[in-house]
């Protein structure tokens, strides 16, 4: 039982990294264009899809107090303050895409939002994923680091990195709705941000090297693992030639991929621990009276529904963002 | 534990849920009367319904958004503030809230999408059954909140293992006695408060000389609802006071000033409660009737704050004018709505500007209601989280610091002054502007995860000719 909850969580984190990456991508490289038509039409490829994308981080938010609340309970209040910026970022991003256009004079103050709390966001979610590898101070199964204990060079370092994977998840999804214009910065945005995106995982493999991370450890007892980033190597030549050769719909797909193979190697070198490495998943799981009614219930029925639901919004919002449709 | 930090994350929670409960509550008893409103068009087939309906739900749709918004720090705070509720009641309070954001959130965001954008596409029996889906859907929301919060009440159903909360009966817990009452009272709240809102723009309309046939209907439907469902509601009130005699004395009895025990027990109207004395200042009372208010009998004994000790007392004075402000609201809400509702049928309360001006000016009064009722029902529960069981103090992230909380109180606070600010004058917009375009909205594609940008098309002479299929 405790194991299809991983696999429910796993898969709504997944989900919310692919979705809302994107968006918060999208976010980021709006804040580097001044004009206002190519802002539209950036604007225009995530805004009907990202509400339903930042529901994933709610449903993976609810799976995790549920079914491990000693895991929600810990994450949650070590990432206080890391916590409490994300959600400003995300509540002020998540109005800015509405309420932009009601205004003329105050539309900075909106952009600014939106591309800040998307930034911000991104950044954040990074620096908790760094603090986690890295290891949190836990002591009697209590964060005990401070204010600051998630705070690091290495921590910072895959802030910065998330945002780039962000950014270039964006760039691709606007290479996959948009045409002209946007199409095209977002195509010269591609080379360099992947190139800068292996920059930063060969400095986390170096650092986890020097630091001998714990984490590190585990690759070496198990080669097995290393079938991930293999597949990371393979989608990452196939989007250089995608991106040479002009396939609109490929580079996306790629970095889907790119971005699967991180989270799969992530999630075997944490395997069995939810907290590396004090908290294992059979530690944290809630009593099987509570996880076998959220199975019998909503694991069941709903969720297969809410996948369902989200292929269906996406098949209805499929193609490209005609430059026509985002007009004044 | 840091008495600060306990006493800032009491606030921030305070602060977040109480700026969140506005929009649901307002939103449900919307989603409510949306339904009734597509359904009576369907049976008469008048347009004006479909007019009202297509403005409402423009002004659903943000007030919606805002509390989306609003709801994402909810499912996060347990977790920050409340590491060791979390902790514990995790196995209960967290599976009860994953129902609600399952359930919820599914029919909401799938019929939501058809509400804005199908009309065009589906037949009009099933755009009455998406209607009711989304009013389904928020109230169902309201039921996870209600069951959650009911077994913080008087919690039942489980077993202490290890320290933790296992639940040992899935039945009892989600359908408590208690929630039977207080679901009923909260989900009649928000109708409520729909139907004040409905009546007061009605009545601003009329006031303005504008939107005749809409404001008549807005107003009449309003008042109507209001006088029906607010005697309801007094009845739920009462058996909610029922349940909180027998489940919380403690609470009960700071509800009426009763310092000490009575037989037979007076009831206390108004009056100024000192807790420095443990009496009560300023005493307006009346004999014999708390008796009857507390256990149906002329001379049954009640019992006082003191005699709990004080470490188990919840504080006085919030609960003690929370509630009478509560009630004095409902008994206002009331009135207009008898009166208005007596004028109406007889054809004279558009005439009467006094009476439209008062009931353009009560739209406030649902709101406060909700808010007051809900500080009665969560400061009487103190010092519990869990009642009886968990304490507040022993609730609260062991090792959060005042620094901390105090940051993040500050930057909630902005954030949502500065979004509130905007969201409500936007609603302000909308309910300003009334329903001036009546025909269809152009059938663009369906958006369905996105509430709040049905409201920024701007209505163009194009956007007309093709909603117009030209």
């Amino acid at each position: 039982m405790a194991m299809f909850w991983v696999f429910v969580l796993a898969v709504s984190i997944l989900f919310y990294v692919l979705l809302d990456g994107f968006d918060l991508g999208v976010g980021i490289l709006f804040g580097f264009t001044l004009n206002e038509r190519r802002r539209r039409e950036m604007l225009a490829a995530v805004a009907p899809l990202w509400d339903g994308n930042e529901t994933w981080l709610i449903v993976a938010g609810v799976v995790l107090w549920g079914a491990f609340p000693v895991v929600y309970a810990t994450l949650f209040s070590a990432f206080y303050l890391p916590l409490l910026v994300m959600l400003a970022g995300l509540i002020l991003r998540g109005v800015a895409f509405e309420f932009r256009y009601k205004t003329e004079r105050l539309r900075w103050i909106w952009d600014l939002s939106f591309a800040g709390g998307s930034f911000v966001a991104a950044f954040i979610q990074g620096l908790m994923v760094g603090a986690l590898v890295e290891g949190l101070p836990i002591s009697n199964g209590q964060y005990a680091g401070g204010e600051f204990g998630w705070l690091s060079p290495f921590s910072l370092l895959c802030g910065v990195g998330l945002c780039l994977g962000y950014t270039l998840l964006g760039a691709c999804w606007l290479v996959r709705k948009c045409v002209d214009e946007v199409r095209d910065a977002a195509y010269r945005l591609i080379p360099p941000l992947s190139i800068s995106l292996l920059v930063f995982l060969i400095a986390v493999f170096a650092y986890a090297l020097v630091e001998n991370l714990r984490i590190m450890s585990r690759w070496l007892e198990r080669p097995y693992l290393f079938v991930f980033p293999t597949i990371g190597i393979v989608a990452a030549i196939v989007l250089a030639v995608s991106v040479r050769h002009r396939r609109d719909g490929l580079p996306y797909y790629m970095v889907v991929l790119i971005f699967v193979a991180a989270f799969g190697t992530l999630a075997i070198s944490f395997w069995p621990y939810m907290i590396p490495f004090t908290i294992t998943i059979e530690d944290a799981a809630a009593p099987h009276s509570s996880l076998a009614f959220m199975f019998w219930g909503e694991g069941l029925f709903v969720f297969p529904l809410l996948l369902v639901y989200t292929a269906v919004s996406y098949t209805v919002f499929r193609g490209k963002v005609r430059p026509a449709s985002v007009d004044y | 534990m840091d008495a600060t930090a306990l006493l800032l994350s009491r606030l921030q929670f305070a602060f977040t849920i109480s700026f969140h409960i506005i929009f649901p509550s307002f939103t449900i008893g919307l989603a409510a009367w949306l339904t009734i409103l597509e359904a009576l068009r369907l049976a008469t087939g008048r347009p004006a319904y479909r007019v009202v309906f297509e403005f409402w739900l423009r002004i659903f749709g943000v007030a919606f958004g805002l509390g989306v918004v609003s709801g994402i720090v909810m499912a996060f705070q347990f977790g920050t503030n409340w590491d060791v509720l979390a902790r514990k009641t995790g196995p209960i309070q967290g599976v009860l809230l994953s129902y609600e954001t399952f359930t919820a959130f599914f029919l909401e965001a799938s019929f939501f999408g058809i509400l804005l954008f199908g009309r065009p596409r589906v037949p009009p029996w099933f755009y009455l059954f998406s209607t009711a889906m989304v009013a389904l859907g928020t109230t169902l929301s309201a039921f996870w909140i209600m069951v959650n919060n009911s077994w913080m009440q008087a919690p039942t159903g489980y077993a202490i293992e290890n320290g933790e909360y296992v639940p040992a009966d899935w039945p009892k817990i989600i359908f408590s006695p208690v929630l039977w009452v207080r679901f009923p009272h909260m989900l009649l709240a928000s109708y409520v408060t729909g139907a004040f809102c409905v009546a007061a723009t009605g009545a601003w309309y009329l006031l303005r000389g504008k939107f005749h046939a809409e404001a008549r209907i807005m107003l009449r439907m309003g008042l109507l609802l209001g006088a029906v469902l607010i005697p309801v509601q007094l009845f739920f009130g009462h058996l909610t006071g029922d349940y909180v005699h027998d489940y919380q004395p403690a609470k009960f009895a700071a509800i009426e000033a009763r310092w000490h025990d009575e037989q037979p027990a007076s009831e206390v109207l108004i009056a100024v409660p000192d807790p420095a004395s443990e009496t009560n200042l300023y005493a307006v009372s009346i004999p014999v009737l708390g008796s009857l208010i507390g256990s149906m009998s002329f001379d049954s004994k009640e019992v006082g704050l003191t005699d709990f000790p004080p470490s188990d007392r919840p504080p006085m004075i919030i609960p003690f004018f929370a509630f009478r402000i509560m009630v004095g609201c409902g008994l206002v809400m009331l009135l207009l709505a008898w009166v208005g509702s007596y004028l109406s049928v007889k054809g004279s309360l558009e005439e009467n500007r006094l009476l439209l001006w008062a009931i353009f000016l009560s739209f406030p009064l649902p709101f406060i209601a909700i808010l007051t009722g809900w500080f009665t029902a969560e400061v009487g529960r103190q010092p519990w989280t869990v009642y009886g069981v968990l304490r507040t103090a022993d609730s609260v992230t062991p090792f959060l610091t005042a620094r901390a909380a105090t940051i993040s109180l500050i930057v909630f606070c902005a954030v949502y002054a500065f979004v509130f600010a905007f969201g409500v004058f936007y609603i302000y917009r909308l309910l300003r502007a009334g329903p001036v375009v009546s025909l269809a909205r152009p059938p663009v594609a369906a958006v369905p995860n996105r509430p709040m940008s049905v409201v920024d098309e701007p209505i163009t002479v194009n956007s007309l000719r093709s909603g117009l299929g030209e």
